[in-house]
């Protein structure tokens, strides 16, 4: 039996810190995400909590990493650059990742609530950039770009996460999800100008993913070397007898919020298919590695795939036979563990997608990522006759991405919305009321002072006269509002919620 | 996000094209057509002023 699809994203955005001289993206990130922070606590501690509360490493014993930590005090404007790891009200996390800034939105319990906090994480990084500029001196400023490539061999992440049953076989997975990886590209790729593995513009003047030319194998632990399809690592921040937390490193960054759904809505059903064994047709390609740069290459969209098992599909037929299934698995078990009320609406947005890559994908245009950025750069293109290796039409590409609002391209090209904009505006600061971050967010923003460090799976508090209590949190669909909204509500402070919870 | 607003608003502005029920693939391909005319006039004046520059130092590394 199919699990509930508890999900989320990670998105590693690119970053220019603009007016300086050999600038380094991790001061260039930890001032952006500092200035949020600072700026919540100025502004808006009352409405944020507590902004400061530092990400906690550790698993067995409360965290005293104190790197995260901003101390409300520290209020004067004054240009942080530490390098910082926190954890917001909303239940999501916001740090510096290598030589990135990184949002991973809170556990969501289906896939327009993912969309909802994906775009609220944009709306943050936009005050971040705001709050950067007011500090830093005239002339230097620091951008964002949610994409996945500079253009030069260089890639950067945008992560999925799905709550999957820990007794299907990691085989099956591999063998019935990685398919669906390799096709669904043709709906949730965010396009790119050229190729990064050699071709030239003639070959390859324009392409629909972000992300295939960095991945190199089928199945592996890697996410910065050597990418695999279906990454292995084994963390489920949740009690791993009963769960695994599939962690899905091959997608693009969407800027339409369409794509976004489709993305994670597609990819939570099939997962879900699988786990019902659902899928009865044996997808997988000879050569999963080619058969992902050949779809990305091919704007026709009829490339035929060579199948491990004899004979070929398109990319189209095999995500025509999985929204298939899916319609038939909708009706055999109904939608519940996607969303009752989502679920239909990802099965109807896909089968539509689907007859528009089929019959005109220039129709998908106000949907789907590529489509929109083929459309504005190849129009830009013939207006001013450049040749595809022009850099002006990879600077069109950049700038697809830019999140200032005054800047990004993809702001202008008419992308339809499904997010409620007054909910996205709530995501910034209030959690998903149906997963555990429900706890995690409501307990930071009314015992913040309190609270030591959080993570994933637990927090850890600090009452006073006893030791450190940590509060373990293994049920990603338990500590929901309906859960525990009441206690905390009744729980002047820390003390008496844990007594609470204890009791 | 006015940009967006304005897009979407399009359509209401010109209600001979909304009402039309059943326009042919030939009359969506001149809309689409017209409406990329404005997007690339006006994205013009948005555009990054030193492209070769812009792309240049566009440098991401390190990242997963």
């Amino acid at each position: 039996m199919a699990i509930r699809k508890i999900c989320g994203i990670e998105t590693e955005y690119g970053i220019v810190f603009r007016g300086v001289d050999d600038p380094n993206p991790i001061t260039a990130s930890s001032i952006l995400i500092n200035s949020y922070l600072s700026d919540l606590t100025r502004t808006g501690g009352a409405v944020h909590g507590a902004p400061g509360v530092g990400w906690d490493f550790e698993f067995e014993t409360p965290g005293a990493d104190a790197r995260g930590v901003t101390s409300p005090d520290s209020m004067p404007p004054e240009v942080e650059t530490h390098m910082v790891n926190a954890v917001l009200t909303n239940g999501a996390r916001y740090y510096v990742d290598h030589a990135h800034p990184e949002l991973s939105t809170p556990e969501c319990g289906d896939a327009l609530s993912v969309v909802t906090f994906d775009r609220s994480a944009e709306v943050i990084l936009e005050q971040s950039m705001r709050a950067a500029d007011a500090l830093l001196p005239e002339g230097q400023s620091i951008v964002a770009y949610k994409n996945n490539s500079d253009g030069k061999g260089n890639s950067y992440g945008c992560h999925e996460n799905y709550l999957i049953d820990r007794d299907l076989p990691f085989g099956r997975i591999v063998a019935e999800i990685t398919p669906h990886f390799i096709t669904r590209q043709i709906f949730c790729g965010a396009g790119k100008v050229g190729s990064e593995i050699g071709f030239s513009s003639d070959l390859v003047p324009f392409q629909i993913s972000q992300r295939a030319d960095f991945f190199e194998e089928e199945v592996g632990l890697e996410t910065t070397l050597k990418r695999p399809i279906i990454n292995t690592r084994d963390e489920p921040h949740a009690d791993p007898q009963k769960y695994r937390r599939l962690h899905v490193i091959i997608g693009d960054a969407n800027m339409s919020e369409v794509a976004t759904f489709l993305k994670v809505g597609t990819t939570a059903i099939v997962l879900a298919m699988i786990e019902d064994d659902w899928i009865k047709r044996d997808l997988r390609f000879a050569e999963p590695i080619q058969a992902l740069r050949t779809v990305s290459t091919d704007l026709s969209l009829t490339a035929a795939l060579p199948l491990l098992g004899g004979g070929s599909a398109t990319a189209l037929e095999v995500q025509r036979y999985l929204c298939e299934r899916a319609a038939d698995w909708g009706q055999h078990h109904g939608f519940s563990v996607v969303g009752e009320e989502v679920g239909p609406e990802i099965l109807r947005r896909w089968e539509q997608t689907l007859s528009g890559l089929e019959d005109d994908p220039e129709s998908l245009v106000s949907t789907i990522d590529w489509i929109a950025k083929f459309r504005l750069i190849s129009g830009y293109r013939e207006r001013h006759e450049l040749e595809w290796g022009d850099a002006r039409l990879h600077a069109l590409d950049l700038q697809y991405h830019d999140l200032r609002p005054e800047k990004s391209l993809a702001r202008r090209v008419g992308l339809e919305t499904i997010c409620d904009p007054e909910l996205v505006l709530r995501g910034m600061s209030f959690p998903p009321e149906d997963t555990r971050a429900y706890f995690r967010g409501a307990c930071l923003a009314k015992f913040g002072d309190e609270i030591i460090s959080a993570n994933w799976d637990s927090m850890v508090f600090d009452v006073g006269s006893e030791p450190l209590r940590r509060v373990a949190m293994m049920e990603p669909s338990r500590g929901t509002a309906s859960h525990v909204a009441s206690v905390i509500e009744s729980s002047q402070t820390a003390a008496e919620l844990l007594a609470q919870l204890d009791a | 996000m006015p940009e967006r607003e304005q897009i979407r608003r399009t359509p209401t502005e010109r209600p001979e094209e909304a009402v039309d029920e059943a326009p042919s693939s030939w009359d969506a391909g001149e809309k689409l057509k017209a409406e990329l005319d404005d997007l690339l006039d006006e994205i013009d004046e948005v555009l990054e002023t030193n492209a070769e520059d812009f792309v240049r130092s566009f440098v991401q590394k390190g990242g997963q």
